[in-house]
């Protein structure tokens, strides 16, 4: 009951908090942080209990099952392993950050606000747990819903643009995922008589590759626009940019995990043979993904868009990893996953302080603010730093052991793969001197108490997992050998 | 203890960066200054205990904690200590804390006093980690962290544009060869599934053939991380412009971190570049065409800190040399006096920066032996090592032997030797050309104040270093004094020599008259017949040949060229993201379709019947046709 309850939380919290905005706008955000905050604490809680079960090679924690539309074959399965666990802890995380980020920044229908971003959150876990593929489809729609809303109420000026975009991109890849999947259970029904969505019944269907071809494609398509990936990119630089800052860091940091997570958990088992085939393609559109987000980022001058890119080129990252079918480079896709949540949302967030102060975006009409507020030069240059991949940083682990795995799937990709970090480097410098260096003309304020609790959280998390990343390679250790070994 | 001496400069920069805008100045001092001294003075007793009582397999292991571990891939944080590394760390800390009691005096008026401190004590932390690190990612991590903290101080003004511009092309610049050096590492652990060094030394040679491709590109690809680091051909560009930071920096990049990480590296892993003949070939090559085009460089420049940087270049172009030839212990040993005389005339030159108002033109220099006599008498210790004046200085002692290994070594030919001969000339001329301009003639700056004692007693210490340091290694034929080699070829192995060669003594010879000669050249350039000078300054050929050299051969405007303007040119143009533009257009073409549409929808009963009708004849027509 603990996973229902755990999503049940958030939805309810989310109406609690929108309800209560009616009499006190206070009220309604410390209900979102209570509920967010109440997550956070069960799945930290999880870790350490089940943190055992991990290393003695135990796959699935949790695992509940109820009856929803037993006609159709629908079943409310949610299960948790070590994979969904970190996933889920990095949710919390991120979510508690995005109620504190949105306190000072969200004045108008603050109740709203926190329903949606509180809704997101709850179809963000959902789909992190969701064995079943319809309601894997349904929390995957509830993810969408609430966030267009956070992007065209509260966003900026383009905003209206910006959440259409997202939405019609989003759910074109969501129609083609759900193709896929009544197509997988109508395949797998008249093989075997029972009509169901359970994902640990349907990972048995035998598929022609035919035909399977067809279906793989529907559910990658969906992914690859989530993750994104080139060509499927160009939603998320204007998403990113027009979201308000607890919609960018929720976008960055969640929403384009769900899609590595997608294929990790859906495509790669249910697919083995066909994502063994297109492994160097996907490799392939992950050096793609590098490189020309690279390049975008270097020349941009709104510094939303400018992070937005390096999006782009970091989750080109993921896909290398998940399609180099070797067990390092495994870990470091899911150490990817985690580390560009913890440093590209920070990067979001400052980002937010800073049109906080300056109202604009623009990092032309920045600069030399390191004078007027050290604190969070030093912050921005270490989560530059860690977009770079710097070593002691948790995203040098994770892109090392990306490249390092991929190197055994194919050398050429991998050394074009690693000269992404020279043009890591190329675009972060660039963005911090044109940011904070150079001469000072403006004087604002440096950090509030707030702000620096935030951030100090996030960079906590980026050292510790530079510096120490073993106990989440350990707790997604055995998910990752199945993958790998299949 | 190991631990401790790594751990002290991180502790510093910890205090210094959360705490450091609330504490006093005295106390950022004592803190940033006391961590790395503290530091030095453990590394003494460390290196007396091992000396004394050397573990039996030469090496002391320090196990922190286990980094990561996934697959078969298996990483520690752990440090160890060999003769090698200690001579690095003893150099790191021992020099690191004399600029550091140096700085405590040099930047007392700056605004980012606790930032500096604290970037600088990260610097000496990283660079510790990058020579104790017991496996290659434990080392690519201090590589790295090294090379972020140069990036640190070359833009520690950062109010200045053209600071930045420096800080962040040092970053770029080495960043090109760390990623060959990191796909090194990559090829090196799928040939041997293990990055820890020893075990990568202990099996490399059973597992590649000497000479073999896959082995030569392992070393060539070490070797190009090595050049980014060390500032040596064609990845040398930054070196000059570092010259940004503060001369502190400046003395620390070029003297105790940084540009000798290279050197570090080649001779650590020299197991693989010995199975490699090809490549330490190439690294012989590149150490020997660097330290002369740089050599040329540095004999024509104006500000005196880029002088010295040209220098640094060229002599860490000796030491590449050395290690290409086989001769490793003597690419150490020179790294050793360099690093005493090389911070020496850095911090000697910030020391009359900072008397001058900040003036870095020689030219507009002059006449301060008499005005700053204890800065004259330290700088010319300086200059006489880098010169390698016979006997009487540190750098004499090291640079011969590389001179005679040019020759001698398997490797050695004529060319490698006349290059490293051209080089002692064009040193000792431009060693000369500065003492005489700077020091000799009319003042033609006045001197504000002279340095504080936090300054000059750093620089008499290295100034005596400077002098006496190569004392403890002799040329083999003149006195059997080899404390160094000694040490050195516990873990290093001892250069294999062609045979039949002539007597030692002529080659020393030659160098001998050659630097002297070098000197005679300045002497009589800059002081004696002026008027050559005046005369040269009218031939239009000299007067491209200078600029060629002083624009350090025309490398930024070949790299702009080929590389930065392509580059910008590409990002510029795709500013806004040509696959956009395809949905951009798709979004069109569906508008475009919905006002064809909605035009039919006129509300005029008109075009309706009209419609209708059509409908009807075109269906009443398919019927009668088909």
């Amino acid at each position: 009951m603990m996973l229902p309850g755990m999503i049940m939380t958030l939805l309810i919290g989310g109406l609690l908090s929108w309800m209560a905005a009616r009499w006190n706008a206070v009220l309604s955000k410390w209900i979102a942080l209570l509920a967010v905050g109440a997550d956070l604490s069960l799945a930290g809680y999880w870790w350490f209990h089940f943190r055992d079960a991990a290393s003695s090679g135990s796959s699935w924690f949790i695992d509940f099952q109820t009856g929803w539309i037993p006609s159709f074959g629908i079943g409310f399965h949610v299960a948790m392993d070590g994979l969904g666990l970190v996933l889920l802890l990095l949710t919390f995380f991120l979510g508690i950050l995005a109620v504190l980020c949105s306190w000072q920044e969200i004045k108008e229908r603050t109740g709203f606000f926190y329903f949606n971003l509180l809704w997101t959150l709850a179809g963000i876990s959902g789909v992190f747990v969701a064995m079943d593929l319809f309601l894997f489809y349904f929390f995957w729609e509830v993810m969408l819903v609430p966030m267009f809303f956070l992007i065209s109420i509260w966003g900026d000026a383009r905003r209206r643009y910006a959440a259409y975009k997202f939405f019609i991109f989003t759910q074109a890849g969501g129609l083609l995922m759900l193709l896929a999947i009544l197509a997988l259970y109508f395949i797998h029904g008249r093989q075997t008589g029972t009509y169901t969505f359970d994902y640990f019944s349907l990972l048995h269907t035998s598929l022609a590759s035919s035909v399977s071809r067809w279906i793989l494609s529907g559910f990658l398509i969906a992914f690859a626009i989530k993750l994104p990936a080139v060509p499927f990119h160009s939603w998320l630089p204007d998403a990113h940019s027009e979201a308000p800052t607890a919609g960018s860091l929720l976008l960055a940091g969640l929403l384009l995990k769900t899609g590595a997570y997608g294929i990790i958990r859906f495509v790669l088992p249910l697919f083995p043979r066909e994502s063994a085939a297109i492994a160097w393609w996907a490799i392939l559109a992950g050096v793609i993904a590098i490189v020309y987000g690279a390049l975008l980022a270097f020349a941009q001058t709104d510094l939303k868009r400018l992070i937005a890119y390096t999006s782009v080129s970091h989750m080109g990252f993921v896909l290398l990893g998940i399609f180099s079918f070797s067990e390092i480079a495994m870990q470091g896709a899911v150490m990817q996953i985690l580390t560009h949540g913890i440093s590209t949302g920070a990067l979001f967030v400052m980002a937010g302080m800073l049109k906080e102060r300056l109202h604009t975006r623009d990092i032309e009409q920045m600069g030399g603010l390191w004078t007027s507020m050290p604190v969070m030069g030093g912050a921005a240059l270490l989560f530059t730093m860690a977009s770079l991949g710097l070593p002691m940083l948790g995203n040098f682990i994770a892109e090392f052991l990306i490249l390092l795995g991929t190197f055994s799937a194919s050398v050429p990709l991998a050394v074009i793969a690693s000269f992404g970090l020279v043009l890591s480097a190329l675009y972060s410098l660039r963005m911090v001197r044109k940011v904070f260096l150079g001469p000072a003309d403006l004087p604002l304020k440096d950090l509030s108490v707030r702000e620096l609790l935030i951030l100090a959280a996030m960079s906590i998390g980026i050292i510790a997992l530079g510096l120490y990343p073993q106990p989440v390679i350990d707790m997604v250790r055995t998910t990752v050998r199945q993958l790998v070994t299949r | 203890m190991l631990a401790s001496i790594a751990a002290l400069p991180f502790l510093g920069f910890l205090l210094l960066s959360l705490a450091g805008r609330r504490l006093p100045r005295i106390a950022i001092a004592w803190i940033g200054a006391g961590s790395v001294s503290l530091a030095a003075i453990l590394t003494v007793l460390y290196g007396i205990h091992f000396l004394q009582s050397s573990p039996d397999s030469g090496v002391d292991r320090w196990l922190l904690w286990q980094w990561f571990t996934a697959g078969n891939l298996s990483v520690s944080v752990s440090l160890s200590v060999d003769a090698l590394s200690l001579v690095f760390i003893f150099i790191i800390t021992f020099v690191g804390a004399l600029i550091h009691i140096y700085s405590t005096g040099y930047m007392r008026q700056d605004r980012d006093y606790a930032r500096f401190f604290a970037c600088m004590n990260l610097f000496v932390g990283a660079m510790l980690v990058l020579v104790m690190a017991d496996n290659l990612v434990l080392l690519y991590l201090g590589w790295e962290g090294v090379g972020m903290c140069s990036y640190l101080l070359i833009g520690f003004w950062y109010e200045s544009p053209a600071n930045c511009q420096a800080a962040n092309k040092a970053f770029l610049v080495t960043r090109i060869g760390d990623t060959a050096m990191l796909i090194g590492l990559f090829l090196v652990f799928s040939a041997l599934h293990t990055l820890n060094i020893p075990a990568i030394l202990e099996q490399a040679p059973g597992h590649f053939t000497k000479g073999a491709p896959n082995i030569t590109l392992i070393a060539l690809l070490l070797l190009a991380g090595g050049m980014g680091k060390s500032a040596q051909l064609p990845l040398q560009t930054w070196l000059p412009d570092a010259m940004a930071g503060p001369s502190p920096v400046s003395a620390l990049i070029h003297a105790a971190t940084m540009v000798t990480a290279g050197v570090y590296l080649i001779a650590r892993m020299h197991t693989l570049f010995q199975l490699a003949p090809a490549a330490m070939m190439i690294t012989a090559l590149v150490g020997g065409v660097t330290l002369f085009m740089a050599g040329c460089s540095a004999m024509v420049q104006t500000d005196i800190k880029r002088i010295l940087a040209y220098s640094t270049i060229s002599q860490i172009g000796y030491m590449f040399l050395a290690l290409g030839l086989g001769a490793w212990s003597a690419a150490i040993f020179h790294f050793f006096t360099h690093a005493f005389f090389k911070a020496l005339l850095f911090l000697a030159a910030g020391a009359v920066i900072e008397a001058l108002h900040h003036e870095q033109d020689i030219f507009r220099m002059g006449g301060l032996k008499a005005r700053m006599p204890l800065v004259f008498y330290t700088f010319l210790a300086g200059a006489a090592a880098l010169a390698a004046l016979p006997f009487v200085s540190a750098g004499f002692y090291s640079k011969d032997p590389i001179l005679w290994y040019a020759w001698s070594s398997r490797n050695g030919n004529a060319f490698l030797w006349g290059l490293s001969l051209a080089g002692a000339f064009i040193t000792a001329f431009y060693c000369t050309r500065l003492m005489l301009v700077v020091f000799g003639g009319e003042m033609k700056t006045r001197v504000r104040e002279l340095p504080g004692k936090a300054m000059t007693i750093p620089l008499a210490t290295l100034a005596v270093l400077s002098v006496v340091a190569g004392c403890i290694e002799w040329p083999h034929n003149l006195l059997h004094l080899s404390l160094f080699s000694d040490l050195i070829q516990k873990v290093l192995p001892a250069p294999v020599l062609k045979e039949q060669l002539p007597a030692e003594g002529i080659f020393q010879l030659a160098a001998v008259v050659v630097t002297l000669l070098g000197i005679y050249t300045g002497y009589l350039l800059y002081h004696g017949e002026k008027s050559i000078l005046v005369r040269w300054q009218r031939s239009p050929g000299k007067v491209m040949t200078r600029n060629f050299l002083l624009g350090g051969w025309g490398f930024d405007q070949l790299y702009d060229t080929l590389f930065v303007q392509p580059f910008l040119f590409i990002t510029r143009v795709n500013k806004t993201d040509v696959v956009d533009r395809v949905y951009e257009g798709l979004a069109q073409v569906n508008v475009k379709f919905n006002r064809l549409l909605s035009t039919t929808q006129n509300g005029s009963l008109r075009w309706y019947i009209a419609g209708v009708l059509i409908g009807i004849l075109f269906i009443i027509t398919l019927q009668l046709v088909l």
